[in-house]
C-alpha cells in the first residue's frame, strides 16, 4: 500500500548551508506523526518544503504515490496539505468564521463571474461553506467567538482557530507546527483530546512539537531530526530510549514526562 | 564612433545630475526602508534655493576670477543646507509618526508631500521655467573628435567626490556607523544606545543636502530650472538607485551614470529617441526589479528560513 | 448578512438621482455632476485594486486613458471606424482589463513600494506611447471629434443630461459589481492576500490569479469611465492621463476611506466638489471682490495635503471599512505586531520569504 506522504532522500540547501540532508520517511494514512528534534534541526523547513514554500534542492516528495515536488503552494494545499504556523498566521482582521471560511477557498468553485454576479450557484455555496465553517469552529470549541477578530481572541483560541482553518479544506494531511506553544496545561490535554478527534475523523496528522509529554502521548510514530538528518524513528517508547536521540537532542537527562 | 563618444560624454555629465540625486533616495531607504517620493523636488527646491542666493548676491552670468570660487561655496552651501534642513522637516512631519504603520502608508504620504512641494514651487516662481545664470565659465576642451564643457567635467567630478565623501563618511565616522547600525536592525541600535531619531534625520539632512547640491548644479549645467523638475529626475534617479542596487551608495553613483548613458544613447539611436527616453528609462526600472531587485550591486539575501 | 440590510439604502439614491435633470435645468450643474460620476467610477475601480486587494496602483490614469483612447480609435473620422457607444463600452472595458492584466503580470511579484513604483512607470509610458504615436493619435492635438452616441435612433448632442444619466447606471452597475465581489470567494481571497500573502497560499489561493483578476476588474472600470468620459468631451488628448490623475483618484480613496464603497463614493464627490466647483466659485468670489487670487492654483496642494494628513491622523478615511480601521489603528498600537509585518516584508528580497522557524 502506498503510504500518504513519503520524502525520498530529501536535500535542501541555502546558499552554503544545509538544512535539510538525505532525509526519508513515510507516513501512512490515519496515523499520528510526530517530528522532533533540537532548534534549528530544520523541522520547520521539512513543512515549508512539503507544502511548497521551498522546493527541495534534490530528492522527491509524494502525496498518495504522486509527486508533488515542484508544485505551487496553493496548488499542494488544494491536493489536500492544510498546515498551521508556528508563529500564528491568521488573518488578523478578518472574523474568525471569515477566516475558516477561506481556509475552505480550494474546495469552493465560485468562478469570477460567479463572485461578481452572485448567481444562485454561488449562494447556495456561501451558504453550505458558512454552515460548515460555523461546524468547524463547533468543532474546535471556538462558536461563540465566530464574529471576533482573529487577533482579538486569546492566544489558545488563535491556536485552535488555525486548526479550524486548516481543516476547513478538508485535508488528507494535516501539519501542525507547534500546536501547543504557549499553551497552559488544560490547554494542552484540549488539544491531545482535539489532535485525536481530527484524526479520528479521518485525517492523517503530522505534527512538529517541542512539549515531550504531549508528543509521547499523542503519537503513534516519531521522527527525530538533528542537523537536518534524520537521526532515528519508531515508536515513541524506542525513541524516548534511544541513545542517539537522548545524547544529541536531550542532552544526558532522560526526556521530561 | 565620434558621436558615440561625444553621447558617451554627455550622458557622463548627465548621469552625475542623476547619481546625486539618487544617494538620496538610496540612503533613506537603507535606513527606513522608504521611497521617499519628494526627494525629486527637494532636488528642484535646491536649484530654487540656489538661484535666490544667487539673486541676493547680483549674480546674473558668468563669475570670473577668485570671486567665483566664493560665488559658488556660498550657493551651494546655503542651497545643500536649507535642502537639508527642509528633507529633516518633511521626516520630522510627515514619515516620522508612520514608522510603525503598514507599509504603504508612508509612501501616500511621501507622494503627498512631493505634491505639496511641488505646488509651494509653482506658488513661488510660478507655472513656467526659470532661467537659471550660468555662473560658471564654460570653456570647451576638444579631446580628439569630443568637446567637453569644463561643466560637464564639473558635474562628474563633483557626483564621484561627493560619493566617496559619503563612503568615508558611513564607513568611518561614529555617525556613519549609527546609521549602519540602525539601517541593520532599528531595534538592536536603539539598545546599543544609538538614538534613532537622531540617526534618521541626519540621513534626511545629508540625502537631502546632496540633492541640493543636485539642483545647483543641474541649474548651472542647464541654464534653466522649473518647479516641475524634480518629478521625471526623481524618478529617473530612483531608476538609478534601484539599478545600483538600492541601499548601497556606490551602487547608486553607477545607477545614475548607467541611467544617463542609457537615457543619452537612447536619444542618438532610436529613431525620434528623444521622444521615448522616458519610456525607455521605465522600462529598464521595470525590467531590473522584475529580474534583479536586489540590483547590480546590490546582495540577493538568501531567503530567510 | 450585512449586504441584506444595506441594499435597500444602496438602491434609494439610484432612484432619486436619475430624477435630477428634472430639478435642475442647469446644464452645468449636470455636466458637473456627470464629470464627477465618471471619477467616482474610477475611484470604484480602483478600490478594487487598492482598497481589496491591496495592491498600490499608481499609473491608474493608465487605464482610464486606454478606455478613452479604445473610444477615440474605433468611433471616430480617424480611422473611420463607427462602432456604437453601447458595444464600446463593453469593448473597452475588455481592452482595458486585458491591459489590466498585460501591465499587472509582471508586477506580481514585486514587493508592495515596488509594486507601485512599476504601476507608476505604466502610467507614464502609457500617455507618453499615445502621445509619440502620431500617425494614430495626431500626437499633442488629440483625437476629436468623437461619435455622439445614441439611443433608439436619438443622439445625445450637447446636453449633458443623457450623458449623466448612462454614468449613473455604470456607477450603480459598478456600486453592485463592487458590492458583490466583497462578500465572494474571491473578496475573502483578495482579503486573505492583503493580511498575509504566505498564509493566503496555504488555503488554496492562488495569489497570481486573484491578483490578477483584481488588477483587470479595476481596469475595466476605468475602461467604462474613459469610453464614457471621452463621448461626453467628444475629444481625447494625452495630457488627461498625467500623472496627476492617478494621484487624484487615490486621494478619493485615502479622502473617502479604501476598502468602503460608500466611503470611496463619498471621497470621490467630495473632491470633485471642491475642484470643479468650490475652487472655481471661491476665485470668482474672491475676484469680485478685487482680490488677486487664483484658488485652483492650489488643486495639486490639496491633493497634498490631503494624502499627508489623511495618512497621519486618519488613514481609514473618512468612512472607513471596518476592518481598515482596524488595521490602521491597532497596528499603530501593537508596535510588536507592525514590526513583525514590516520585518516580514523587508527581511526578503522577494514575497513569501519565511515562515519562521
Amino acid at each position: 500500500m502506498t503510504p500518504l506522504l513519503r520524502l525520498t532522500d530529501v536535500r535542501k540547501t541555502f546558499g552554503g548551508l544545509v538544512a535539510v540532508n538525505a532525509l526519508s520517511f513515510e507516513i501512512e494514512a490515519g496515523a499520528i506523526v510526530a517530528m522532533i528534534g533540537p532548534n534549528g534541526a530544520g523541522k520547520s523547513t521539512v513543512f515549508n518544503l512539503i507544502t511548497g514554500v521551498y522546493e527541495p534542492t534534490s530528492g522527491a516528495i509524494d502525496l498518495d504515490g504522486r509527486t508533488i515536488c515542484g508544485l505551487k503552494t496553493h496548488a499542494i494545499a488544494g491536493l489536500g496539505i492544510a498546515r498551521t504556523f508556528q508563529n500564528i498566521r491568521l488573518f488578523a482582521f478578518m472574523s474568525a468564521l471569515d477566516n475558516v471560511m477561506t481556509g475552505r477557498h480550494s474546495r469552493m468553485r465560485a468562478s469570477l463571474f460567479d463572485s461578481l454576479l452572485h448567481t444562485p450557484a454561488q449562494r447556495g455555496e456561501e451558504k453550505r461553506v458558512r454552515e460548515r465553517a460555523r461546524e468547524l469552529l463547533r468543532f474546535c470549541g471556538l462558536e461563540r467567538e465566530a464574529d471576533d477578530y482573529a487577533r482579538n481572541l486569546s492566544y489558545g483560541h488563535q491556536r485552535r482557530l488555525e486548526i479550524a482553518r486548516a481543516l476547513a479544506s478538508e485535508p488528507k494531511l494535516l501539519l501542525l507546527d507547534e500546536p501547543a506553544a504557549g499553551m497552559n496545561p488544560r490547554e494542552k490535554s484540549d488539544l491531545i483530546e482535539l489532535i485525536r478527534r481530527i484524526r479520528d475523523s479521518g485525517v492523517t496528522v503530522f505534527l512538529i512539537e517541542h512539549d515531550m509529554h504531549l508528543v509521547m502521548n499523542v503519537s503513534e510514530r516519531i521522527t527525530v531530526l538533528d542537523h537536518g538528518e534524520k537521526i532515528a524513528e519508531g515508536l515513541p517508547e524506542a525513541v524516548r530510549n534511544d541513545e542517539r536521540v537522548i545524547e544529541a537532542y536531550l542532552g544526558r537527562e532522560t526526556p521530561a514526562g | 564612433m565620434d558621436v558615440f563618444l561625444q553621447q558617451l560624454v554627455n550622458g557622463l555629465s548627465l548621469g552625475g545630475i542623476y547619481a546625486l540625486i539618487a544617494l538620496g533616495y538610496t540612503m533613506v531607504y537603507g535606513i527606513i526602508e522608504l521611497i521617499n517620493f519628494a526627494h525629486g523636488d527637494v532636488y528642484t527646491l535646491g536649484s530654487f534655493f540656489a538661484l535666490a542666493v544667487l539673486t541676493g548676491l547680483g549674480v546674473s552670468g558668468e563669475v570670473h576670477g577668485p570671486a567665483l570660487i566664493g560665488v559658488v561655496l556660498v550657493t551651494v552651501l546655503a542651497a545643500m543646507l536649507c535642502c537639508g534642513l527642509t528633507g529633516v522637516l518633511i521626516e520630522r512631519l510627515a514619515y516620522r509618526r508612520l514608522r510603525n504603520a503598514p507599509r504603504l502608508a508612508p509612501l501616500i504620504t511621501a507622494i503627498g508631500m512631493s505634491f505639496i512641494l511641488e505646488n509651494v514651487m509653482q506658488l513661488w516662481r510660478g507655472p513656467s521655467p526659470v532661467s537659471f545664470p550660468s555662473v560658471i565659465p564654460n570653456p570647451i576642451v576638444h579631446l580628439g573628435p569630443i568637446d567637453i564643457g569644463a561643466k560637464q567635467i564639473l558635474v562628474i567630478v563633483t557626483a564621484v567626490v561627493m560619493m566617496f565623501a559619503l563612503q568615508l563618511f558611513i564607513y568611518r565616522t561614529r555617525l556613519g556607523k549609527a546609521m549602519r547600525a540602525t539601517a541593520q536592525d532599528r531595534d538592536a541600535a536603539q539598545l546599543m544606545g544609538i538614538d534613532i531619531n537622531t540617526t534618521i534625520a541626519l540621513t534626511f539632512l545629508i540625502g537631502s543636502a546632496l540633492a541640493g547640491a543636485a539642483g545647483f548644479i543641474s541649474g548651472v549645467y542647464y541654464g534653466t530650472t522649473w518647479f516641475f523638475n524634480g518629478f521625471e529626475a526623481g524618478l529617473k534617479a530612483f531608476t538609478a538607485a534601484v539599478l545600483g542596487g538600492i541601499g548601497n551608495i556606490a551602487g547608486a553613483m553607477l545607477g545614475g551614470f548607467l541611467i544617463g548613458l542609457i537615457e543619452a544613447m537612447a536619444t542618438q539611436y532610436i529613431p525620434q529617441g528623444a521622444q521615448w527616453t522616458n519610456v525607455v528609462v521605465f522600462s529598464v526600472l521595470v525590467l531590473v526589479l522584475i529580474f534583479r531587485p536586489s540590483g547590480l550591486l546590490g546582495e540577493s539575501l538568501p531567503e530567510k528560513v | 448578512m450585512k449586504f441584506g440590510r444595506e441594499r435597500p439604502f444602496a438602491v434609494l439614491p439610484f432612484l432619486v438621482l436619475p430624477l435630477v435633470p428634472l430639478l435642475d435645468r442647469n446644464n452645468s450643474h449636470i455636466d458637473f455632476l456627470t464629470n464627477a460620476g465618471a471619477f467616482i467610477l474610477l475611484a470604484l475601480g480602483l478600490n478594487i485594486v487598492v482598497g481589496f486587494a491591496g495592491l498600490l496602483d499608481l499609473g491608474y490614469a493608465a487605464f482610464f486613458a486606454i478606455g478613452s483612447y479604445s473610444y477615440a480609435m474605433l468611433a471616430s473620422q480617424q480611422f473611420g471606424i463607427h462602432i456604437p457607444f453601447w458595444v464600446m463600452l463593453f469593448v473597452a472595458s475588455v481592452i482595458a482589463a486585458i491591459f489590466g492584466i498585460l501591465l499587472g503580470a509582471p508586477t506580481l511579484r514585486l514587493r508592495g513600494d515596488y509594486l507601485a513604483i512599476v504601476t507608476l512607470g505604466f502610467g507614464e509610458i502609457v500617455p507618453q506611447t499615445f502621445l509619440n504615436l502620431t500617425q494614430y493619435t495626431n500626437g499633442p492635438n488629440g483625437i476629436s471629434p468623437l461619435d455622439s452616441p445614441s439611443l433608439f435612433g436619438h443622439s445625445f448632442g450637447f446636453s449633458a443630461t443623457p450623458y449623466y444619466e448612462v454614468m449613473l447606471a455604470l456607477i450603480a452597475l459598478a456600486v453592485l459589481l463592487a458590492t458583490n465581489l466583497q462578500s465572494s470567494r474571491l473578496g475573502r481571497a483578495w482579503m486573505a492576500i492583503r493580511e498575509d500573502e504566505l498564509a493566503a497560499r496555504h488555503m488554496g489561493i492562488n495569489t497570481t490569479t486573484a491578483k490578477l483578476a483584481a488588477f483587470a476588474l479595476g481596469a475595466s472600470f476605468s475602461g467604462l469611465a474613459g469610453v464614457a468620459y471621452a463621448a461626453k468631451l467628444s475629444l481625447v488628448s494625452p495630457d488627461q492621463f498625467q500623472f496627476n490623475v492617478s494621484v487624484l483618484v487615490l486621494s478619493m480613496l485615502v479622502l473617502g476611506g479604501m476598502g468602503n464603497i460608500w466611503g470611496v463614493i463619498v471621497g470621490s464627490f467630495t473632491l470633485s466638489f471642491i475642484n470643479g466647483f468650490l475652487l472655481p466659485q471661491s476665485t470668482n468670489l474672491a475676484h469680485s471682490m478685487h482680490l488677486n487670487l487664483d484658488f485652483t492654483n492650489y488643486r495639486f496642494m490639496l491633493y497634498g495635503v490631503i494624502l499627508v494628513a489623511m495618512m497621519l491622523f486618519r488613514p481609514e478615511g473618512l468612512i472607513p471599512s471596518k476592518q481598515r480601521r482596524a488595521e490602521f489603528r491597532e497596528a499603530k498600537l501593537d508596535p510588536a505586531l507592525a514590526a513583525e509585518e514590516q520585518g516580514e516584508y523587508t527581511l526578503g528580497p522577494g514575497p513569501g520569504a519565511g515562515t519562521g522557524g
